[in-house]
């Protein structure tokens, strides 16, 4: 008996599956090159949806004009991050990088309730749903994964083909070397912030297609992404890559069964559980 | 070219050479020997910049690169080819060709330095889409000093390429910078295989516990008695 | 000295209520006990470079399973309680007992620790039939009515939370004092700076660490307890979210997780800084006090990681021997322990 409804369930896991892809590149990116977890990632997120909230509703900019911005003001966060507040703690103990981007989370959550309040805002775009023989796919999440696919590839390209990439590459693998090569690790570290925050950008983009923003909204896909990043394990992109999907499907198919907080129940025991059996994540093979 | 004025360095509050002098001139290819622990590799990271001196004087066709960032020093024409060799392991040969012509200037001109090391290694060109991890100890060995050439260095370091290699390989290796060598290039070999290593230079600079013992063109070393009897087994 | 000047210190302490203060000032010095306790609790794996990001998933199960026995069946704290603490530490275990075994350390522990606190927390919500979900949860009122009921655990007058919660928080330093002057301090604080090394001297890793993990999800799961009952209210956000985890840690990080004063301290500043910035900007600037707030901790964190407790003592030893090297002040110890795929 084939469920129409189950496989409503997979193709929304898949497309879900497209942006938690897209939120673990940029945690992922940062902690392979630059070693440090950004405990405020999702917020940095948060960040890209006010600028396009800022932009579009408030001072009337064309969504055309306003989401790339999302891309600038959250690349320009990231490099704010790194410069002011992990550079100055980069070769003290892993656990104050932790804490500090931790306090930068509260910073941000609060800095976002005092300049917008703590209401829920929408961009006020109301996309169609579609409907494919009795399949019913909302345009907006299939919007947000064709865009993220992009975004995937275009972080592939950049990182395979160009020279910069090439050199964030290299700082991954072996960044004590890096010197013999001509390279300052700083400007990379820098660029790779950068490129990080824009990612986080570019998934802000596709969330406030779909959802509200309000400043502790980073509460509801942060802890996922880490987890998602954690399962690929950390560092690895396309680790994360599967693991997004993975979980993705998790949470769409046990949504369908169970409630959705449920599904996310699982899907974290499930992590727990597969912390067990490999620790450094299901994919991982770095050395 | 290079001359090392009374430098002293070290690590820390640990201290691993004392007032060493030496010098290299254009073209020439010099060894530095000595057995482990004698300060061989500090000696050539303090050169190529990755290591603070403490004291003396390091310059580059006299200019002083005291003071010099790290990461300069490449572009000042010095490229260290690192022990353990230390290519990028995921990487593929020509991604790791293509991080030793990072600098600019080396950039510009990727496309030809890059036809000229693969004809220097052909075996290189064969292998430019393998990941660098896979290939095989001397291939590696000719990865890394290829990675280093690619900046067309004013001094190319070497540190310990004969280190892991079956004595074939090591045959091969030697060979290689001999042709390096005779293309004009200058060269300092830091190397525990003595014999080899002075036949192919120059001259040499016996290291121990961090000074320069002895120094001096090959055929003089080769007649010291002390270092006869230490070093050469004769 | 140090004896007189704690004993007197505690007469201070047990002192305050009989004075008859203002209910408002009582009120935050029992959130500063029960805090304090929390973060002393905490303080006893963060010491050691256990960080966990999690401890909310203790309050939360503690305080939780304590009021659904009581809504539902009636069951006293009394014997709720105990139950609590052995839902916490069974989590505990659960988390740790593979963590420790299969060496997860650093950046993986501190993140999956965050997920048992998520998976509290959305256990919690996703059962919203029973716990009322994120509108949170109220314990009922014992019948018949009465204003100091012990059976419940439900007073009137606060006087009653306050000795209970000094009573508690001195408890939770004893236990501090206690590892503190153990052979497992010793053994922690090797494990933390070389893993690998102290196992081949016979250190015992995963005993050691999951015995001061069980401590401290105990603990936390009393102060958990202690929270619910004196506020009569539960809500999974404020008990279970990674938003309480992080103010455990900053609270205990903020005062000095490396002596016994440290963290209530950090829970007297957190408490009062908050308090008095929300005194100063009103209702008018809604979130100026929390970004302040945010803000203090980034700054604490790069330039004061050893808290304000740890700096004062660094700054008196300094005065006393000048000639000795403070020890470099570091959050947690040298993770000497590589993380898995760190290398």
């Amino acid at each position: 008996m084939f469920d129409f409804f189950l496989l409503e369930a997979v193709i929304n896991g898949l497309l879900f599956g497209g942006v938690l892809a897209l939120l673990s590149l940029g945690l992922n990116l940062v902690f392979g090159v630059v070693d440090v977890v950004w405990i405020a990632y999702s917020e940095v997120v948060m960040v890209g949806m006010y600028v396009i909230y800022t932009l579009h509703v408030m001072l009337g900019w064309p969504l055309v004009f306003a989401a790339p911005m999302a891309l600038v003001g959250s690349g320009i966060v990231g490099v704010l991050v790194h410069r002011l507040i992990i550079e100055p703690i980069l070769d003290t103990p892993p656990i104050n990088q932790l804490l500090a981007t931790g306090g930068l989370l509260f910073f941000l959550q609060s800095l976002a309730t005092l300049i917008y309040g703590s209401q829920f805002r929408n961009i006020g775009l109301s996309l169609p749903t579609l409907e494919f023989h009795e399949l019913y796919i909302s345009f907006a999440r299939l919007l947000a994964f064709g865009v993220a696919v992009l975004g995937m590839a275009g972080l592939y390209l950049f990182l395979s083909r160009t020279y910069v990439g090439t050199a964030i590459r290299a700082v991954a693998q072996d960044r004590q070397v890096m010197g013999l090569m001509g390279v300052d690790t700083r400007t990379v570290y820098l660029i790779t912030s950068a490129v990080g925050g824009a990612l986080a950008g570019l998934a802000a983009v596709l969330l406030v297609l779909q959802q509200d923003v309000h400043p502790f909204i980073g509460l509801t896909f942060g802890p996922i992404t880490f987890m998602i990043c954690v399962l690929g394990g950390l560092g690895n992109l396309l680790g994360g890559f599967v693991a997004a999907f993975v979980i993705s499907q998790v949470i769409s198919i046990g949504s369908f069964y169970v409630s959705t907080e449920l599904s996310y129940v699982i899907a974290f025991v499930l992590f727990i559980v597969a912390m067990f059996i490999r620790p450094e994540g299901l994919f991982h093979r770095r050395s | 070219m290079l001359k090392l004025t009374d430098v002293s360095a070290g690590y820390g509050s640990f201290q691993a050479l004392w007032n060493i002098d030496l010098e290299i001139n254009a073209g020439e290819a010099v060894a530095v020997i000595g057995p482990n622990g004698a300060g061989k590799t500090t000696l050539l990271r303090a050169i190529s910049g990755q290591l603070p001196v403490w004291s003396g004087d390091i310059a580059l066709e006299g200019r002083s690169l005291l003071g010099t960032a790290p990461h300069r020093f490449v572009q000042a024409g010095i490229a260290h080819c690192p022990e353990n060799r230390r290519l990028f392991p995921r990487m593929s040969v020509e991604d790791n060709l293509k991080m030793g012509a990072f600098i600019p200037e080396a950039r510009r001109q990727f496309g030809e330095r890059l036809a000229w090391v693969y004809g220097l290694f052909p075996r290189l060109r064969e292998r430019r889409a393998q990941i660098a991890g896979t290939l095989s100890g001397g291939e590696q060995q000719m990865c890394a000093i290829g990675r280093a050439l690619m900046s067309h260095p004013k001094l190319l370091l070497l540190d310990e390429p004969s280190a892991g290699l079956a004595p074939v390989i090591v045959r091969l290796v030697f060979d290689l910078v001999r042709r390096i060598r005779d293309e004009g290039f200058t060269v300092l070999i830091v190397e525990q295989n003595i014999r080899q290593a002075l036949e192919l230079v120059d001259r040499a600079y016996l290291l121990e516990v961090g000074r320069v013992r002895a120094s001096g063109p090959v055929a003089q070393l080769r007649d010291n008695e002390f270092l006869r009897q230490a070093y050469l087994g004769l | 000295m140090k004896r007189w000047l704690q004993l007197a210190g505690l007469a201070v302490l047990v002192a305050v209520p009989l004075l008859h203060p203002p209910l408002y000032f009582l009120h935050l010095a029992i959130l500063v006990l029960i805090w304090g306790m929390i973060g002393t609790a905490w303080s006893c794996m963060g010491r050691f470079g256990l960080v966990s990001l999690g401890h909310g998933g203790f309050l939360g199960a503690g305080i939780y399973t304590v009021a659904l026995l009581w809504n539902l069946y009636g069951l006293t704290p009394w014997l709720g309680i105990p139950i609590g603490i052995a839902l916490s530490l069974l989590l505990a275990l659960a988390i740790g007992l593979p963590a420790f075994r299969f060496r997860v350390v650093g950046h993986y522990f501190a993140l999956i620790t965050l997920a048992l606190g998520e998976v509290v927390r959305l256990s919690i919500i996703a059962a919203r039939d029973v716990t009322g979900g994120s509108l949170g949860m109220t314990p009922n009122r014992v019948q018949p009515p009465t204003d100091v009921s012990w059976y419940a655990l439900q007073f009137a007058d606060k006087k009653y939370f306050y000795f209970i919660a000094l009573g508690c928080w001195l408890f939770s330093l004893w236990v501090w004092q206690r590892i503190d002057r153990s052979m497992s301090r010793a053994a922690l604080e090797a494990i933390s700076e070389d893993e690998v090394a102290a196992a081949s001297l016979g250190i015992h890793v995963t005993r050691q660490k999951l015995r001061v993990t069980l401590i401290s999800a105990a603990l936390t799961s009393v102060g958990g307890m202690l929270l619910g009952l004196y506020n009569q209210y539960l809500n999974p956000e404020s008990l279970a979210g990674i938003g309480i985890s992080l103010e455990i840690v900053f609270a205990a990080i903020v005062g000095g997780m490396y002596s016994a004063p440290g963290p209530i301290i950090g829970a007297l500043l957190t408490i009062g800084f908050r308090e008095g910035l929300r005194t100063y900007f009103g209702v008018h600037l809604i979130g100026m006090a929390e970004t302040i707030y945010g803000l203090l901790l980034i700054v604490f964190i790069i330039f004061m990681p050893r808290g304000i407790y740890g700096a004062i003592e660094t700054l008196l030893r300094r005065r006393a021997a000048p000639s000795a090297r403070p020890p470099a002040a570091p959050t947690a110890p040298r993770p000497g322990p590589a993380t898995p795929g760190h290398g």
